[in-house]
């Protein structure tokens, strides 16, 4: 490899960018609407609503579990990286734990895009092998008679962990309990917060 | 193909480290790489898998030694260079604009498809991955080859990226989750409670 460094980086996708630019390849406009879109737009509060709806309206949680797709889609979430949902729910015998193992696939329209970490070599060599170890690394511990199940995404397959509600949270707006679904929780390396 | 990309149950990378309060992109130069790859993608001239297989034939020494978006970038120059499309005249392509972007965004691509064949597997049945190695692109993981696990699923045909990758042929074919436990993968060191589900398409498979 050559030019190695943030500055030779900003100069390599400068002089790409106005080459296929000025070859009328790439729209200015649409790079901007789509950088926009990823920085800003969507993200973990997408997913967060998706199961605080889950918690909060029983209906629903039928739905998610069984179309992932159609019902994310009920709250207007899809699109690229998530045209097929499938949301696995954490319960007191089963912790869910979300991996791609051979690049960064990740559920987009609802968690928006993957933090480094999740696309870095530690996480997808270990997540698979030593997924305790991991979480552990993450502050949680999973008791021995738990099965932790780990979900490679090998396909275009996209997993989204409804993780369990935290207990006190009876009588909570679905507004509120949205703000207690972390990022982490919705990809298994966490628990929702407590209040 | 047997690359860097390919990394579970390798040891050695250290902590997961998580950064507190993590930007979405850390420099200009990753949004433009980001923003690039998919406009370039939306052209047609090329398809998710044959972009994975573009990144994933970096050097082993070199994906392993560069961040994420220098991975993109590598795929990016590859596959125009390998359809020609900075030399010469310009060529006419579809091109994402602000008249097709929400409709493409809010669509993406899904990749289940009609097929008239009946799966050879059904939930319930043991099936060992294959212990294959093909030179091409593929999703099936190394860690996997040669063990035995049991279908959870049926997904339904979908594009089969070894195929779709290799000659832009969609070729669906059934697509499974494959529940293996922890132990058949990793040893008597794993815990006995734990499994990792993979989703394998058909030709990954055969009987167990």
């Amino acid at each position: 490899m050559h030019d190695h460094g943030p500055d030779a980086l900003e100069l390599r996708v400068q002089a790409l960018e106005s080459l296929l630019v000025e070859r009328g390849y790439v729209d200015p406009e649409a790079m901007d609407r789509l950088i926009e879109t990823y920085e800003h737009e969507v993200g973990p509060h997408n997913g967060a609503q998706v199961v605080a709806r889950a918690w909060t309206d029983p209906d629903y949680r039928a739905r998610l579990l069984a179309d992932g797709s159609a019902a994310i889609a009920e709250l207007g979430f899809t699109g690229r990286q998530g045209e097929h949902m499938v949301v696995v729910e954490n319960t007191a015998d089963v912790h869910n734990l979300v991996v791609c193992t051979l690049c960064s696939c990740y559920p987009w329209p609802v968690l928006g895009l993957p933090p480094v970490w999740y696309k870095a070599p530690p996480y997808r060599a270990r997540a698979v092998i030593e997924p305790r170890a991991v979480l552990g690394e993450f502050g949680m511990e999973v008791g021995e008679d738990v099965e932790v199940r780990v979900w490679d995404s090998t396909a275009e397959i996209r997993y989204l962990v409804l993780p369990e509600r935290p207990a006190g949270t009876e009588g909570l707006s679905a507004e509120v309990l949205a703000g207690l679904v972390t990022r982490d929780a919705m990809i298994g390396t966490a628990k929702a917060a407590a209040p | 193909m047997n690359g860097a990309h390919d990394l579970g149950g390798m040891h050695g990378f250290g902590p997961v480290g998580p950064e507190a309060d993590e930007p979405v992109f850390h420099a200009e130069w990753e949004r433009r790489a980001f923003a690039l790859t998919l406009a370039m993608g939306f052209t047609g001239q090329w398809n998710l898998d044959k972009s994975r297989h573009a990144r994933e034939a970096m050097p082993p020494g070199d994906y392993l030694a560069t961040t994420y978006y220098e991975h993109w970038l590598f795929g990016l120059d590859a596959l125009l260079a390998e359809r020609g499309l900075l030399e010469g005249a310009p060529a006419k392509l579809r091109r994402l604009d602000a008249g097709n972007l929400e409709k493409a965004l809010k669509t993406g691509g899904p990749t289940e498809r009609e097929t008239n064949a009946a799966p050879a597997f059904a939930p319930g049945d043991r099936v060992r991955a294959l212990n294959i190695h093909p030179v091409g692109h593929t999703r099936l993981p190394r860690y996997c080859r040669g063990r035995i696990g049991t279908v959870e699923r049926l997904w339904g045909a979908h594009v089969y990226p070894d195929s779709h990758a290799a000659t832009g042929d969609q070729d669906p074919r059934h697509l499974y989750s494959v529940r293996f436990s922890a132990r058949e993968l990793w040893g008597p060191s794993a815990s006995a409670a734990d499994t990792i589900m993979i989703d394998l398409w058909e030709p990954y498979l055969e009987p167990a």
